[in-house]
């Protein structure tokens, strides 16, 4: 064959042709689940459409005017449409109930699942481990070990995408959403922003890197700034005078934060809330969106004032604060007295940064 | 394949002396004209400029995805491509295309009115749409728009720098173009019907209109509000939407999605009564189920306004509002099924002929369906997580929107050209132009679905290599599809002077608008007519044949 054609054009569909993708990899626990809901659909697609195509292309041959020239009036029949109606129906229930199992499946993270945060901005993803490793369009994880992703945008929507785990979420402004998945099979995979971001949305592109659990903690040991998301998160409740008030002296003005992740606290209104991420977000920026009772209404708002990273750093160093903190603590921190290092004035907006740490 | 056209002899045949045409020439009598007629040819005329503005953006936006890098167009010209394509597609040729030309032009016939119930504001609808065009043209040239047709903030409102309030308003008074439409229509459905013309003799393709105009008139002014409000906070930052303010981005997209979902069914259900006249008349016999098929557009247009949050399964909705919005998604897909097994019903026993909106009709009922299975993988929660937004939800909605709707609307322009002109399109080519489109279309967008389990996002102007053999197949399939656009476009203009004259009705359908002169007259019937029989009675049509002398042609 390849006498015939110009040897160029050979080389070219060669390499076209071996680039041809049909399906996506399956490389997540999710994604056998997710096929098998797709091959379903189709199965019953190609049914109903056959279905339809049968019938139009029989009664097209059978009745065409050659053969019938008459036509027989008929009304209607009840019986079919109820047929016609109640068969696709339970055909459809089935998807929702397949589909709703799927979803739940989707984005019920387990709970032994390792944290990572994930930043979108224009037009980069920026992944922050907590292990104080920084990376940009890039993320590495282990294999075999559920990974949940705590996903925010700066700016516009994003949307967090990796088909080869059959997994998607946007970043939304403003709030923290959350993704889930365990990979199953090393490799390198696409992360695609899904979601229309402006003018370069097609370079927000990246990579996840899938690797077994040796090369892994290799890469992350390499890979590390030195300091972890909850050491930066430390400087930084230092840097902007958090602990002149929540601090566990006798005359905090605001709550000693020790324990606070995860509890469920009373609202002044009555209400309860899970301290959570997106909890602890909104009270930085916003305190008075939720006032938590027995506590005056005092705290002033840092918007504008704590980066997306940021945010995430003091979110991590406040989750950490009753256990692993107290022992992984390197750097002295007395309540009350500024650190020495990385700490800038209170009231100036830039972030301390660790060294390595990458700003964007 | 025999044909039931009934021509009259050529060398006699004449077109009626007077007609709507003829009455008054000149510009001013068709730009100041009450009759809907005439506003139906105007929009008519205008439609196609703006489906072929739109068509060549769609034509730029697959020659750039020939290759995988973006080559010809650089990334922001590309956005401003799609999105003129998106708008353009959207609000200036699917939402007005049937309704605002077929339907303007056979509703009031049909029920068996002299004119719509308010014939100035049709013309102002027309108006205000050449308005929108021109305001949107004018966004294009000085500069073009890169938001998307959806308009999402906060990119729209805060990050980007093109023409957004110009685009924004320019769809603003677009809506209120298909407001007063919608309007038009459920008066004139209402108040209007001729004796003995009641509810359930209304041809389908009323009905199908009746359910559109409602989803117009309840469903526009909530996109007129949201876009008012993109607006305001791109000028004077009023922040409903702006996190940093304490709005809620997500607000935008309920509200956008209140509107813009129920708007596929303000595209679609017009096309869906084109079909259901048509496969009547081709199959000689009457519409299967006239009631499932006529509650069944009621239903759409109820279910309709209850699913959009289907939009927004992965944006971090609650859980439990995902599951009802799954759940009404798989409900409102059972009329469509209804339907489509109604009008394959239809042929059973029928006495079939093959004209060209009869071929167009089969490709609507073939994608159509493979379109709204394709809306069910989306509507199943799990699944759509990995669907939504690639190229699956591009080719799920051309499926529907250009497989469907475009397909109706060909076949309905085809079957009424003989009634709105006088004259017969050229059956031959035109039904090689509809073979054409059906396998142009297929070539583009099959490969999309697979392109989108493969994960390739939408609205991309580059992407990675392994998609480009999908890709190529699609853009070669659009070459093919815009040849199918073009021929149409070339012989309908030929025939308005050289085609056979059509006489009444060529098709011996039962229609009141084909008991009249065509092109009809100014006031549509010479008196009143009285109606005696159900809609698609070809036994009436038989036994009027035999009692009365034909006297057009």
């Amino acid at each position: 064959m390849q006498h015939f054609i110009s040897p160029v054009l050979w080389q070219f569909l060669i390499k076209w042709l071996t680039y041809f993708a049909i399906f996506p990899p399956e490389a997540s626990t999710i994604a056998p689940y997710a096929d098998a809901l797709y091959f379903f659909l189709v199965a019953i697609s190609a049914v109903g459409l056959g279905a339809v195509i049968f019938l139009v292309v029989y009664f097209s041959i059978r009745y065409r005017k050659e053969l019938n020239p008459v036509a027989t009036q008929i009304e209607g029949s009840t019986l079919l449409e109820a047929t016609w109606t109640i068969i696709p129906l339970i055909l459809f229930m089935v998807c929702f109930v397949w589909g709703a199992l799927l979803y739940f499946r989707i984005y019920s993270p387990p709970t032994n699942a390792m944290n990572i945060y994930v930043v979108g901005k224009q037009w980069m993803w920026k992944v922050e481990h907590p292990g104080g490793q920084h990376e940009i369009n890039a993320l590495h994880i282990p294999i075999n070990q559920p990974i949940q992703i705590t996903l925010i945008s700066q700016d516009v929507f994003h949307s967090f995408s990796i088909p080869a785990f059959r997994v998607k979420r946007e970043a939304i402004p403003g709030r923290y959403n959350t993704e889930w998945f365990e990979a199953t099979t090393p490799g390198t995979y696409h992360i695609f922003c899904t979601q229309y971001c402006g003018t370069l949305h097609s370079q927000m592109i990246g990579e996840v890197v899938a690797m077994t659990e040796e090369d892994y903690e290799a890469w992350a040991a390499q890979s590390t700034s030195g300091n972890s998301l909850a050491q930066n998160g430390e400087r930084l409740f230092a840097s902007l005078g958090c602990n002149s008030c929540h601090n566990s002296g006798p005359n905090a003005h605001g709550p000693n934060l020790a324990n606070v992740y995860g509890s469920h606290l009373q609202l002044k209104n009555g209400s309860f809330v899970t301290a959570d991420d997106a909890f602890l977000r909104d009270t930085i920026l916003n305190p008075t969106m939720h006032e938590v009772a027995g506590f005056a209404p005092i705290m002033p708002t840092y918007q504008g004032q704590v980066s997306e990273e940021g945010l995430i750093d003091l979110v991590e160093y406040i989750r950490r604060l009753d256990t692993q903190y107290r022992i992984d603590q390197t750097i002295d921190n007395s309540a009350g007295q500024p650190i020495q290092t990385g700490a800038t004035p209170p009231g100036t907006s830039a972030p301390a940064l660790a060294p390595g740490t990458v700003k964007q | 394949m025999s044909t039931i056209v009934t021509l009259p002899d050529q060398r006699t045949a004449t077109l009626p002396k007077v007609s709507y045409l003829n009455k008054e020439y000149g510009l001013k009598s068709w730009l100041l004209t009450g009759d809907h007629k005439r506003i139906a040819v105007l929009y008519l005329i205008s439609i196609t400029f703006f489906f072929f503005i739109g068509g060549a953006m769609a034509g730029l936006i697959r020659l750039e995805l020939l290759t995988p890098p973006s080559d010809l167009l650089a990334a922001d010209t590309y956005n401003k491509v799609f999105t003129a394509h998106g708008i353009i597609m959207v609000f200036l040729f699917l939402v007005p295309s049937v309704p605002a030309t077929i339907g303007n032009f056979v509703i009031p016939i049909m029920v068996g009115a002299k004119d719509l119930a308010f014939p100035k504001i049709n013309l102002l609808s027309w108006y205000l749409y050449v308005a929108a065009g021109c305001m949107l043209l004018w966004a294009l040239v000085s500069g073009g728009v890169d938001t998307g047709w959806t308009f999402t903030t906060p990119l729209s409102t805060h990050y980007l720098n093109t023409h957004v309030v110009t685009a924004g308003l320019a769809v603003f008074v677009a809506g209120f173009s298909s407001i007063f439409t919608g309007l038009n229509f459920i008066v004139t459905i209402h108040r209007m019907r001729a004796p003995g013309m009641t509810w359930f003799r209304l041809p389908l393709f009323v009905w199908s209109h009746y359910a559109a105009s409602i989803l117009m008139v309840l469903g526009t002014p909530v996109l007129a509000i949201t876009l008012t409000l993109v607006v305001l906070e791109r000028t004077i930052g009023i922040g409903v939407f702006d996190p940093t303010k304490g709005g809620d981005p997500l607000l935008f997209q309920h509200l956008f999605w209140f509107y813009s979902h129920p708007a596929v069914y303000i595209m679609i259900l017009p096309g869906m009564g084109v079909i259901s006249e048509v496969m009547s008349t081709f199959s000689r016999k009457r519409v299967f189920g006239y009631t499932a098929v006529a509650f069944s557009s009621v239903a759409i247009a109820v279910f309709g306004f209850f699913v959009w949050a289907h939009h927004m399964f992965v944006m971090g909705i609650s859980s439990y509002s995902a599951l009802v919005f799954s759940l009404l998604t798989m409900l409102v897909a059972v009329p469509s099924a209804i339907k489509i097994f109604n009008w394959s019903a239809t042929l059973y026993k029928g006495s079939i002929t093959f004209e060209t909106p009869m071929l167009y009709a089969f490709g609507f009922i073939g994608l159509f369906t493979i379109g709204g299975l394709t809306g069910v993988f989306l509507g199943s929660m799990g699944m759509d997580i990995h669907l939504t937004e690639t190229y699956f939800i591009v080719a799920h909605f051309h499926f529907v929107m250009v497989g469907g709707m475009l397909m109706a609307y060909l076949s309905g322009v085809h079957f009424w050209w003989p009634k709105i002109t006088g004259r017969m399109y050229p059956e031959g080519v035109s039904k090689l132009a509809a073979v054409i489109t059906f396998v142009g279309f297929v070539l583009t967008f099959f490969p999309q679905f697979i392109l989108g389990y493969l994960g390739m996002p939408r609205r991309y102007a580059a992407y990675p290599a392994e998609f480009q053999v999908l890709n190529v197949f699609s853009s070669a399939g659009a070459s093919v599809l815009g040849v199918g656009y073009l021929l149409p476009l070339l012989y309908l203009t030929w025939s308005l002077k050289y085609g056979k004259i059509a006489g009444s009705n060529p098709w011996q359908a039962t229609g009141l608008e084909w008991q009249i002169q065509s092109p009809p007259l100014t006031e549509n019937f010479v008196e009143t007519p009285i109606v005696t029989h159900e809609a698609y009675d070809y036994e009436w049509l038989e036994s009027k044949k035999e009692n009365e002398v034909p006297t057009v042609g």
